[in-house]
């Protein structure tokens, strides 16, 4: 069952359609990925469902409410994580939690439960009364990881979790984000770490200059659009003509990435020969969502 | 046009916990400062002046200078304090992503910024009680209307706060808008000592009827015309509410 659902999300600054006609469904209990360029509409289209920005067109459900009508329930259920730290810098760590949780109208006691409890969780007690100004990186994002936790959501909204971090503290992350959906919290995970999505989503949409250009499981995603072998053949500009039009004379399904083509592997049989004498210099690799972003939302930057 | 709900105690309670963890990095400034400008004026300019009815000058001035004080509590508070949370602290966004709304976070910036200027106005009240200058037991209703001119400013604060593009607006603000007031409002001088038109302006100050209910409680003098006072108060503070809930959503929710 759909636990967040939009139907044709409209959202316009002045000249700038930036999400346009959406329509999505997110299913109860799932990682959500939500990938796409800087500027694509990942980022309006979040905060129109978390009940900030009003749309200028459509509707949204999440958990059966209309946001509109019902903007108090809805964030209730919500855990924010946001990509940027807005963590409260006038207040200790331990004090964020319990000044968040008031937000929330959480009983005192029961506040101090959850957050000291949440403090021992992302193994943050240490810092309980430090300033979030002493906070490394990684653990400014646990704090904020914590803190979108501290009313026990049932949809948890995360904005780029792990960028910044090194590789242990973006696994600490993951970790948690893991037991959190073992525990059945639905997650909407926006991200350009495609590994990440990857990793964690079971789902994700490709999201580019406001419309989603396609939603599956990223193993559906990978198969349909590249195949699950790419070949990398490196060429230089003499040669460049040559090796294309070879491929395009063979009906192969390529891609120009500058330095490299990329020969996909979308159609078994024909590809299943490979680029012919070109196969000695070309790198074999397991396609990966990766392609899927690049085949998708084009190699030049959009903004 | 949404109005603010229960909520907004919310943000009154988490600027008083920062308030209250730091004091004494404010404090001392806002305690200091004014009793060096009573004594100053009071006693140093004082010692020139003359007043009619045997008023001594420190007399005079002391209820303006609570006034004044309050205004400048409220007004720091909601320029300086409520632009660094929106734009650099970015408090603003992670309370409105919890079930609080906008206008639950305006109204909690006008509602603290209220309680400074009341706080700040009950210890001015009490250094000038222990100079002997207070002379109406009416003068417990000082620290009431500072808050209520506390609702004033905060709310004219906030919205130019919600308008301005950068910090550095705020000299504007000061320089054309708060320091003229301290000086035009009757603080220093009886606004008849100035020509016409001033004293036309000094009507329109938002903080001349301040001044002088402040004066006819701690003296005592009841006049008819400061019940017309406290309507330009009370007309204003609902008025640049009003517009600071919507300045503010515009500013916050685009």
């Amino acid at each position: 069952m759909a636990i967040i659902k939009t139907k044709n999300l409209t959202k316009k600054y002045k000249d700038l359609l930036a999400v346009d006609d959406v329509n999505l469904e997110v299913d109860e209990g799932e990682c959500f990925g939500l990938l796409g360029p800087n500027g694509a509409g990942k980022t309006t289209l979040i905060r129109m469902i978390t009940a900030v920005s009003p749309p200028n067109k459509g509707d949204i459900w999440v958990s059966g409410m209309d946001v509109r009508t019902h903007p108090w329930q809805v964030k209730a259920i919500l855990g924010v994580v946001p990509q940027l730290d807005n963590l409260d810098p006038d207040l200790t760590v331990f004090q964020n939690l319990r000044t968040f949780a008031r937000y929330f109208d959480i009983p005192n006691s029961e506040a101090h439960r959850r957050s000291t409890e949440l403090l021992n969780l992302f193994e943050l007690k240490s810092k309980r009364n430090s300033n979030t100004r002493e906070l490394s990186g990684g653990m400014k994002r646990r704090l904020l990881l914590a803190r979108g936790l501290i009313n026990q959501p049932k949809i948890l909204i995360l904005d780029e979790p792990t960028i910044g971090l090194d590789p242990q503290a973006k696994y600490l992350v993951w970790r948690k984000l893991n037991e959190l959906k073992s525990q059945g919290v639905t997650q909407l995970l926006c991200t350009q770490n495609m590994d990440e999505a990857a990793t964690l989503c079971e789902r994700v949409a490709i999201m580019h200059q406001g419309r989603i250009l396609t939603v599956d499981a990223p193993p559906a995603l990978i198969a349909r659009y590249v195949g699950n072998e790419v070949w990398e053949i490196p060429v230089n500009m003499a040669e460049r003509d040559m090796v294309v039009k070879e491929l395009e004379d063979r009906g192969l399904d390529f891609e120009d990435a500058g330095d490299k083509i990329h020969v996909f592997h979308t159609a078994p049989d024909v590809a299943s020969q490979g680029p012919g004498n070109l196969s000695e210099r070309a790198r074999r690799r397991p396609a990966t969502l990766e392609d899927v972003f690049f085949r998708l939302t084009g190699r030049s930057l959009t903004e | 046009m949404k109005l603010f709900s229960r909520r907004f105690i919310r943000v009154w309670q988490r600027n008083s916990d920062v308030f209250f963890r730091l004091w004494y990095s404010e404090l001392p400034a806002f305690v200091a400062e004014p009793i060096i400008i009573l004594l100053a004026m009071g006693l140093g300019l004082g010692a020139y002046v003359g007043l009619v009815d045997g008023q001594k000058y420190i007399e005079f001035v002391a209820p303006g200078i609570i006034a004044s004080y309050a205004m400048f509590s409220a007004t720091f508070e909601c320029t300086y304090g409520t632009y660094v949370r929106m734009e650099y602290q970015k408090t603003f966004d992670a309370i409105i992503a919890t079930p609080l709304t906008v206008e639950d976070v305006t109204a909690g910036e006008i509602f603290w910024g209220a309680t400074r200027s009341a706080m700040t106005g009950i210890v001015i009240l009490v250094i000038a009680a222990a100079f002997q200058l207070v002379h109406s037991p009416w003068a417990v209703l000082v620290p009431a209307l500072s808050f209520l001119e506390g609702m004033m400013f905060s709310a004219i604060a906030v919205v130019f706060t919600s308008i301005v593009p950068s910090i550095y607006s705020f000299n504007y603000f000061f320089s054309l808008f708060v320091t003229p007031m301290f000086f035009f409002s009757g603080v220093f001088f009886p606004l008849s000592s100035f020509p016409q038109a001033v004293q036309t302006l000094s009507w329109i100050a938002p903080l001349t009827p301040v001044v002088r209910l402040n004066r006819g409680l701690i003296n005592g003098e009841f006049r008819l015309d400061l019940l017309w006072s406290l309507a330009i108060i009370i007309a204003l503070t609902a008025l640049f509410f009003l517009i600071s809930l919507v300045t503010m959503k515009r500013r916050l929710t685009v």
